[in-house]
C-alpha cells in the first residue's frame, strides 16, 4: 500500500454521501459510488463501505457539530432504491491486509461512537431510517444512531449475517450494541446473529432490534414527523451559527515528517520511532466566546486537536513501521491553561463545548492507538490541561529534573486544570487521574488540591504524574535505552500488553466494543476458518463455502 | 363459494402428498385458506368471479390424464398440491454434494437459502395475476379470456405449491413467509413484490402476451433450475408445475402469433407492402410490426434484468449447495460442480460491452440466461415464419442484452437495441423507435375493446387455428355473469 490515505476531505469531494439541511433537521443520504472505492479490486455495491466511504462519514459528522450547530436531528438514511446498507464490502475485507482490516475497524468504530455520543455531547440525535436491506456493517450503522425506524413493506428487515454468512463478527460494535445498547435478550440476540436473513416488521421492534416501524407508504412522513418531534424536544438553544472548518495548514516531506501549523511529527523510521510535538499557544488566549467564534477553526485550541487528530490517523494508517511514538510539548503551560480556562467557564456556549468534547474524543484516540506511546516532558515544555492529558495516555513518561547543562529554557513542568478531573473521561468513563490512581483514590485528591501550579519533576514525581524523572547525568542514556528496548519487542505482544494496561477499572459498552469484541474479532480475522485460502471470507462470492477446522480452541 | 368450514382437504384439493393425513400441514393451509380466499376474490372483478369458465384443473401426476377440463367458477377453482412423482434413487445432481442422495428433509445448513428462494418464486406466482386483475374487462374474445383466467388459477396453484412446501418444511418462519406472500401486492407501496418487473401492470393485451411470452419464461427457467434442486420435494413440485407453465408459454406465443397474422392479413388485405406505414396500418385497426417489436423490446428487456447480476454470489451459493441447478443440469456432461470451469460473461470497460471469463460458478445467473434467449428466440422465429408467408419485409428480433437494462453491468448505461453505444442525444432521439410511446401506448388502448360473443374475435387479432380441448370455433369459453 504506497497511496497515503488522507483523513482530509471536504464536502466538495464527497462521492459517497449527500447531506440536505433543513434548518434543525439535517437529512443524511448513504449513496455509495460503486466505483469509487479506496483501493483497486472490489466495487462498492449494495451501499457497502470502505474506509474511504467512513473517512466521509467522519468528517460529515465533524462539521455537523462544527458547521451546523444549528442541526438538532439527523436521518441517516439511503441514497439508493432497495438498499439501506450491505455493511463493509466483503471484497475489500477479502483482499485486504491483517493490519488493514483491523485500522479499518477500528476507524469505523470511532466514527460509530463519534455519532452515537453527538447526542448527549452535541444535543445532536443521530436517527436511522431503515428502508431496504440493512445487514451487517448496514446495521451496525443504524445501531449507534440512538432511535432506529424501520418501513414494514415485508421484506425491509435488520440483520447480522456475519456469523452464517462469513465465519467473521458483527465486529463494528455490533454484537455489543444489541446486547448492552438495545438489550436485546440473549437467546433472541443469538437466534437474531445466526439468521442470514435478519428481522423484519413487529418482530424487530417486539425483540428490541428497532425502535418503530411505520408503514412503508406513509415511512417518510413518519420519519420528518418524528425527526421534527425529537428536534422541538430538543433542549439546546436554535439558531446557533457555526463555524468553518477550513482546511489543515499541513506539510508532507520526503522521510515521511509532516509539518503543522502548531504539530509537528518526526519520522525515524529506521529506528522505528516518530516524536510528535505540540507547541502551545503563542497567542493570548481569546477574551470571550465571541472572539473564541470570530477565530473559529484559527483558535489555537481548536486547530492544536484537529492537527493531533490527524496526525495520530495518518501515523496509524500510513506508517505501520513506526512502533513507538514519543509525544512532547513545548510552550507556555499558563497559556495553555487559559486557553482551556476559556472553554471551561463558558460550557454553555456551543463552540466551547464542542471543542472541549473534541479533546475528549482525539485523547481517546490516542488511548485507543496501538502503539507503544512515551511521553518525554523536556524544559520548555507545555504539558497542561488537555496535553497534561497526554502524560496519562500514554505508557510512561520521562521528565526532565533540574537544570540541564546549555538548556536554557524554562524548567519542565505539568500544571493540572480543573478539565484533568472530569472533561475528558477515557472510555471507561473514568478520568485519566482515576484510572491512574485506581487503587489510591487520594491521590487524585492531592492532585486536584495542586490545580494551577507549575509542578517541576520532584513534585511531579511525588504526586504520581510521571512514571521517572531524570537529571542531566542519566537523562539522555535511560531515555535513549528505553526507546530501543521498546523497539526490541514484539509488536504484537506490546499492542496487546499495552491495551490490557492502558484500561483499568470498570467495563462500558466502549470498552467492551474496543476491547472484548474487537480483540475477538481479530483474532477470528486471523484465523485460517476466515481468512485461509478455504476460508469463508476468502471463498465468499465464489459460490463455495468456508472449509471449517472443526476443533474449538 | 367454497365452504371454508367444511372443506374436505382430499376432495377439494386434489393432491398426491397425503394432505388429510398430514395434521401439520392441514393445520397451517386452513389457516391460510380463507386468506387465499380473500385475496383471490378481492382481486378478480365481481361477474367474473361468478362466471363460468371452462378452466383445465390439474387433478393428478399422470403424464397420461393429468388434467380434466370443465366449467367452474373461479373462487371454486380446485387449487391442488401436487409433486411429480418421486424418482428412486435421485442423487443431487449438482455442487458440492453431488451424486449424494438428494434431501427428502431441509438441511438445516441450507435452510435460509432454500426459504429464501421459495419465498422469491412464491412471490412471483400471485404477483402476475395481480397485474392482470382488469384485462378481462378488455378481452378480444372468450377464448383469450379463458385463457388468461387459466394462467391467473395456475398462478394461484403455484402459489399453493410454494406455499405447501413452505408449511410443510419450514415451521413458524414458514407459515409466517406464507402469509407474507399474501400481504405483498404488485404496485402496492405498503408492501410491493419482491422484483421490480412484477410490480408494474399489465395495461393491455399485447402486453398480457409478451408478458406470458418472455416474463413467464423467465419464470419457466427458474423452475427449470429448482427442479434441479438437490431438495426433492422442491424438484418435484417445479417438475409438475412445469407442465402448466408450458400452456402460459403456448398463450403468449400464440397471442403475440394471431397479433402478427392479423396485421399482416390486414395489410395484404389493403394493398399496403411497407410495414413502416404505420399511419394507415394504425387507421386499419390493428398494430403494426415496429410496435411489436417495440414491445418485444420492452419486454425482452425487462425480463432479462430479472435474472439478475451477470456475476452472483447468491446464485453461485445455491447451485454450489446443490439448491438450484441449471438449465437441464441432469443433461449436462461436465463435473457438475464447476469449481475450476470459465464461463463467457458481458462485461462493460471502457464505454463498451466486452465478454469475458469469469469463473463459472458465479456466472450461474448468465448461462440461465443464455439458455433463456436461445428459448425465447425459438417463438421469434415462429413469428418471423408469419410474416414471410404474408410477404411482408418485416423481421422482429431479439435486441441486445446491453439495451434498456436496470441491472447489472449495462444499468443505465446508453446502448441502442444491436449493443451499440450511443450518447445520450442519440439515446433519447432514438428511444422512440426502439421502445413503446405514450403515444404508442394510447393507440393499443383504444383498440382494447372487449369482444364477449362466442367465436368472435377483435379486430386487431386473428383466432386461434385449434381450440382448446379440440372445442369448436363458437364455443363459449366463459359462461359471462352479467348481473
Amino acid at each position: 500500500m504506497t497511496q497515503r490515505i488522507d483523513f482530509q476531505t471536504d464536502p466538495s469531494r464527497y462521492r459517497h454521501w449527500r447531506v440536505a439541511y433543513d434548518g434543525e433537521i439535517a437529512n443524511l443520504y448513504m449513496d455509495v459510488d460503486e466505483q469509487g472505492g479506496l483501493f483497486p479490486g472490489y466495487e462498492l455495491k449494495l451501499n457497502s463501505y470502505d474506509l474511504g466511504v467512513d473517512i466521509e462519514l467522519a468528517d460529515i459528522v465533524q462539521r455537523m457539530r462544527f458547521e451546523h450547530p444549528e442541526v438538532k436531528v439527523v436521518v441517516l438514511q439511503s441514497g439508493k432504491d432497495r438498499v439501506f446498507c450491505a455493511g463493509a464490502n466483503i471484497r475489500m475485507l477479502g483482499g485486504a491486509s491483517h493490519a488493514h482490516k483491523v485500522n479499518f475497524c477500528k476507524f469505523t468504530n470511532e466514527t460509530r461512537n463519534t455519532f452515537e455520543a453527538a447526542e448527549a455531547d452535541s444535543g445532536q440525535k443521530y436517527i436511522a431510517a431503515v428502508k431496504g436491506a440493512c445487514a451487517g456493517g448496514g446495521y451496525e450503522l443504524a445501531l449507534a444512531c440512538n432511535y432506529i425506524m424501520l418501513t414494514n413493506d415485508s421484506s425491509s428487515s435488520v440483520a447480522l449475517p456475519e456469523v452464517p454468512l462469513l465465519a467473521v463478527l458483527p465486529g463494528t460494535g455490533g454484537l455489543t450494541r444489541v446486547t448492552d445498547k438495545r438489550k436485546v435478550r440473549r437467546d433472541l440476540a443469538d437466534v437474531f446473529c445466526s439468521v442470514e436473513e435478519g428481522v423484519r416488521g413487529q418482530r424487530a421492534v417486539d425483540w428490541r432490534l428497532v425502535d418503530e416501524i411505520a408503514p412503508n407508504s406513509k415511512f417518510d412522513e413518519v420519519v420528518q414527523e418524528r425527526a421534527r418531534e425529537f428536534a422541538s424536544a430538543s433542549a439546546k438553544p436554535s439558531g446557533l451559527t457555526g463555524i468553518a472548518l477550513t482546511p489543515l495548514d499541513r506539510r508532507f516531506a520526503e522521510d515521511g515528517s509532516v509539518t503543522y501549523s502548531t504539530v509537528e511529527v518526526v519520522v525515524e523510521r529506521e529506528a522505528g520511532r516518530a516524536t510528535l510535538t505540540i507547541s502551545g499557544p503563542t497567542d493570548a488566549a481569546p477574551d470571550t466566546v465571541d472572539a473564541l467564534q470570530a477565530q473559529g477553526a484559527e483558535a489555537w485550541i481548536l486547530r492544536a486537536a484537529r492537527e493531533l487528530d490527524d496526525a495520530i490517523l495518518h501515523l496509524r494508517l500510513n506508517e505501520r513501521q513506526i512502533g513507538t511514538l514519543v509525544i512532547q510539548t513545548q510552550g507556555d503551560g499558563a497559556a495553555v491553561l487559559a486557553h482551556e480556562a476559556l472553554l471551561l467557564n463558558n460550557r454553555d456556549h456551543w463552540l466551547a463545548n464542542e471543542i472541549l468534547q473534541y479533546w475528549k474524543r482525539v485523547l481517546k484516540r490516542v488511548d485507543m492507538t496501538s502503539r507503544s506511546l512515551v511521553a518525554i516532558v523536556e524544559h520548555g515544555s507545555c504539558f497542561a490541561g488537555p496535553l497534561a492529558e497526554l502524560l496519562w495516555a500514554v505508557d510512561r513518561s520521562y521528565m526532565m529534573l533540574e537544570e540541564f547543562e546549555g538548556d536554557n529554557r524554562p524548567l519542565a513542568a505539568i500544571t493540572l486544570s480543573p478539565g484533568n478531573f472530569g472533561t475528558y473521561p477515557m472510555g471507561n468513563d473514568l478520568t485519566r487521574l482515576a484510572t491512574r490512581f485506581l487503587g489510591t483514590p487520594e491521590a487524585v485528591e492531592a492532585a486536584r488540591a495542586r490545580i494551577g501550579e507549575a509542578l517541576e519533576a520532584e513534585e511531579a514525581e511525588e504526586l504520581g504524574l510521571v512514571t521517572y524523572v531524570l537529571d542531566d547525568i542519566d537523562w539522555e542514556d535511560e531515555v535513549r535505552v528505553f526507546l530501543e528496548e521498546r523497539a526490541s519487542f514484539s509488536p504484537d505482544a506490546m499492542t496487546g500488553m499495552e491495551a490490557n494496561l492502558r484500561f483499568a477499572g470498570p467495563e462500558t459498552m466502549e470498552t467492551r466494543i474496543f476491547g472484548r469484541l474487537t480483540a475477538w474479532q481479530n483474532w477470528i480475522f486471523q484465523r485460517p476458518n476466515a481468512v485461509g485460502p478455504d476460508g469463508a471470507l476468502q471463498r465468499y462470492g465464489t459460490g463455495v463455502r468456508g472449509d471449517y477446522d472443526m476443533e474449538r480452541v | 363459494m367454497l365452504d371454508l368450514i367444511n372443506v374436505s382437504y382430499d376432495t377439494q384439493i386434489p393432491n398426491n402428498v397425503g394432505l388429510s393425513q398430514d395434521k401439520k400441514v392441514l393445520k397451517a393451509l386452513e389457516k391460510w385458506h380463507p386468506g387465499y380466499i380473500n385475496w383471490w376474490n378481492d382481486l378478480i372483478p365481481q361477474n367474473f368471479q361468478e362466471s363460468l369458465v371452462y378452466l383445465r384443473t390439474a387433478v393428478s401426476v399422470d403424464p397420461k390424464g393429468w388434467a380434466k377440463f370443465d366449467y367452474v367458477k373461479m373462487p371454486e377453482y380446485r387449487w391442488g398440491v401436487l409433486l411429480a412423482p418421486q424418482v428412486e434413487n435421485r442423487t443431487i445432481p449438482c455442487g458440492e454434494h453431488y451424486g449424494q442422495p438428494a434431501w427428502q428433509e431441509v438441511p438445516g445448513e441450507y435452510r435460509n437459502l432454500l426459504k429464501r428462494l421459495i419465498v422469491i418464486q412464491g412471490d412471483t406466482e400471485p404477483a402476475s395475476v395481480e397485474q392482470q386483475r382488469l384485462l378481462a374487462l378488455t378481452a378480444p374474445s372468450l377464448y383469450d379470456m379463458r385463457n388468461l383466467f387459466q394462467v391467473n388459477v395456475e398462478e394461484g396453484r403455484h402459489l399453493w405449491a410454494m406455499v405447501y412446501l413452505l408449511h410443510k418444511y419450514f415451521g413458524r418462519d414458514g407459515r409466517e413467509e406464507a402469509d407474507d406472500l399474501l400481504r405483498r401486492q404488485s404496485g402496492s407501496e405498503e408492501a410491493p413484490r419482491m422484483l421490480g418487473a412484477f410490480n408494474e401492470e399489465t395495461p393491455d393485451w399485447l402486453s398480457f402476451f409478451m408478458f406470458t411470452y418472455f416474463t413467464d419464461r423467465d419464470g419457466k427457467m427458474q423452475l427449470e433450475s429448482l427442479a434441479q434442486s438437490g431438495f426433492d420435494p422442491l424438484s418435484r413440485t417445479c417438475r409438475f408445475m412445469l407442465t402448466e407453465e408450458a400452456h402460459h408459454m403456448f398463450v403468449g406465443e400464440t397471442g403475440v402469433g394471431r397479433t402478427i397474422e392479423r396485421t399482416c392479413q390486414v395489410m395484404k388485405e389493403n394493398g399496403i407492402d411497407d410495414p413502416y406505414d404505420t399511419g394507415r396500418i394504425r387507421d386499419l385497426g390493428v398494430i403494426d410490426l415496429p410496435l411489436i417489436q417495440k414491445k418485444l423490446n420492452l419486454h425482452y428487456t425487462l425480463s432479462l434484468d430479472l435474472f439478475g447480476q451477470e456475476v452472483s454470489t447468491n446464485a453461485a451459493n445455491a447451485f454450489n449447495a446443490g439448491i438450484k441447478g441449471r438449465y437441464m443440469e441432469s443433461r449436462l456432461s461436465d463435473d457438475h460442480q464447476l469449481q475450476q470451469d470459465t464461463y463467457t460473461v458481458w462485461d462493460f470497460e471502457d464505454g463498451k460491452a466486452v465478454q469475458k471469463q469469469v469463473p463459472a460458478l458465479t456466472a450461474i445467473n448468465m448461462r440461465l440466461r443464455d439458455d433463456y434467449t436461445k428459448d425465447a428466440a425459438g417463438g421469434v422465429g415462429r413469428w418471423n415464419k408469419i410474416i414471410e408467408k404474408h410477404g411482408v419485409d418485416f423481421e422482429l428480433s431479439l435486441p441486445h442484452e446491453a439495451f434498456h437494462r436496470k441491472i447489472g453491468v449495462f444499468a443505465d448505461k446508453h446502448f441502442d437495441p444491436s449493443g451499440q453505444p450511443v450518447s445520450g442525444a442519440e439515446y433519447d432521439a432514438g428511444l422512440p423507435k426502439w421502445l413503446p410511446t405514450h403515444a404508442d401506448g394510447d393507440f393499443i388502448q383504444s383498440l382494447m375493446k372487449p369482444c364477449y360473443e362466442p367465436g368472435q374475435y377483435a379486430r386487431w387479432i386473428a383466432p386461434p387455428k385449434v381450440g382448446i380441448d379440440n372445442r369448436p370455433g363458437d364455443f363459449e369459453y366463459v359462461k359471462l355473469h352479467m348481473a
